[in-house]
């Protein structure tokens, strides 16, 4: 194939790109039946080593919304993994089974060894807590289409900022918008890495604060993107006890924000956000997953370079 | 003065920081080489106050300059034929490190496939911040 794309971390895309496959997540959204059969003839191999409800079936729903066919496995155990093949030899094997490949691993950089390997696009489906650029993709379609803009935005991550891929991924890509404020709200052992905080926010200039009370922060807020302490990251049990029900975002906090803002979440929710909350219109966690499968169906017409082809 | 024959053909790494030429030497392999080498340390320097100084008999493809460069870029290499100083070189900050340093991580994907080559990127030539190119790791000297 020529002009081979991948999909590893959001900078893989420039603004340009990023708004074209917006938009076109957005006609898509109008009207999907004229994208039905855009990928016919064409494999989508979902490689997840580590479990995904949603990212898979999103990303599933996404190839056979666009009349492809789907191939791969849910569990590392279900693979050659389990006979200790490398992902560079896994993605070889793929090069000849599929026409564009997701993968999910729970080791940090597992998806830039299989694009190094690959013959096919290659999207990051979430890599340890490193990257996950099509929950970003994702969450930028939820804002664009519900706030209608990406810039001029203060927005407030609260929970796990360290292993949070999702928050990582999603700061890469809103500090190329201009005028966006960041908030991040976390406890001291949870804060965003380094990578994040030098690299990424003070390397752009970007204003933002690191606070530890959520109340504090709610009142000004466009976005509160509130996320999950994963315990699968944590290696110390106690540890991860001891943080996880740090956050608890409820009615009574609601009081404290405005009424534009909105609550994006990657979902899986655990305890977080009170299940009271969702019936509140500010809370668009659930919009959040079918604005994915259309980010997902652009994505993947993009990569396959099929976004331009009439219907 | 401590007198370490003269060198006819090979390469002087000089300005080295006291006390950090063994690191290099070990770094750099040059226990494996089978000519000369000669490691001074703590020399007299009107620059530095104290430095070290190692010598290599033989050509520059004996060290690999990007090891050099990441572990201390203000080390000077002085190029020697004939017994005389023929170029002095000076060293960058490397853009990338292949097989020199090792990912700490326990997440990364470096530590489930043994297979491949641990490679770092200087993410901030400011702050000599190197990170992996995987997980992204900051790099520890």
């Amino acid at each position: 194939m020529n002009n081979l794309r991948h999909l590893i971390s959001p900078l893989d895309l420039s603004l340009k790109e990023i708004d074209k496959i917006l938009s076109l997540a957005a006609t898509i959204k109008e009207n999907p039946k004229s994208y039905s059969k855009k990928c016919e003839g064409l494999k989508l191999a979902t490689l997840f080593y580590e479990p995904s409800t949603r990212t898979r079936l999103s990303f599933e729903t996404a190839m056979l919304n666009l009349g492809g066919s789907i191939i791969g496995f849910s569990d590392a155990a279900n693979s050659s993994v389990s006979k200790g093949e490398t992902v560079s030899d896994t993605m070889r094997i793929i090069n000849c089974f599929a026409d564009i490949c997701a993968i999910r691993h729970n080791k940090e950089g597992a998806a830039l060894v299989a694009a190094s390997k690959a013959t096919i696009p290659v999207i990051n489906a979430g890599d340890g807590g490193h990257q996950h650029p099509t929950q970003t993709l994702t969450d930028l379609n939820t804002i664009r289409s519900l706030k209608g803009r990406l810039s001029g935005l203060k927005i407030g991550f609260c929970g796990d900022l360290k292993f949070g891929r999702t928050v990582h991924s999603l700061i890469h890509a809103l500090v190329r918008y201009p005028d966006n404020e960041f908030v991040l709200i976390s406890p001291d052992e949870l804060r965003v890495p380094a990578y994040i905080r030098d690299d990424v926010l003070i390397h752009s200039g970007v204003k933002f604060t690191e606070v530890q009370r959520l109340e504090d922060s709610l009142s000004d807020l466009d976005i509160l993107y509130m996320t999950r302490v994963q315990k699968e990251r944590f290696f110390n049990e106690e540890e991860y006890i001891r943080l996880k029900d740090r956050y608890i975002l409820d009615k009574e906090k609601m009081k404290l924000a405005g009424p534009e803002m909105l609550i994006l979440h990657p979902l899986p929710r655990v305890n977080e956000i009170a299940t009271e909350v969702d019936d509140d219109p500010r809370a668009v966690y659930f919009k959040q997953v079918e604005y994915g499968v259309y980010a997902r169906m652009a994505l993947i017409l993009f990569l396959l370079g099929k976004e331009d082809t009439s219907c | 003065m401590l007198n370490v024959s003269g060198l006819k053909d090979g390469i002087v790494l000089d300005h080295i920081q006291a006390g950090m030429s063994t690191k290099i030497f070990n770094y750099l392999g040059l226990e494996k080489l089978d000519c000369q080498v000669a490691m001074i340390r703590n020399a007299r320097s009107s620059k530095m106050g104290r430095k070290d100084i190692i010598k290599i008999e033989g050509g520059l493809d004996m060290v690999d300059l990007d090891v050099l460069g990441y572990l201390d870029h203000n080390i000077t290499i002085n190029i020697i034929k004939d017994e005389k100083i023929v170029e002095k070189r000076c060293l960058k900050l490397p853009k990338r490190l292949t097989n020199v340093l090792k990912c700490k991580n326990p997440r990364c994907i470096t530590t489930d496939d043994k297979g491949l080559p641990h490679i770092f990127f200087l993410a901030n030539e400011e702050t000599q911040t190197y990170r992996c190119l995987y997980c992204e790791e900051t790099a520890s000297k």
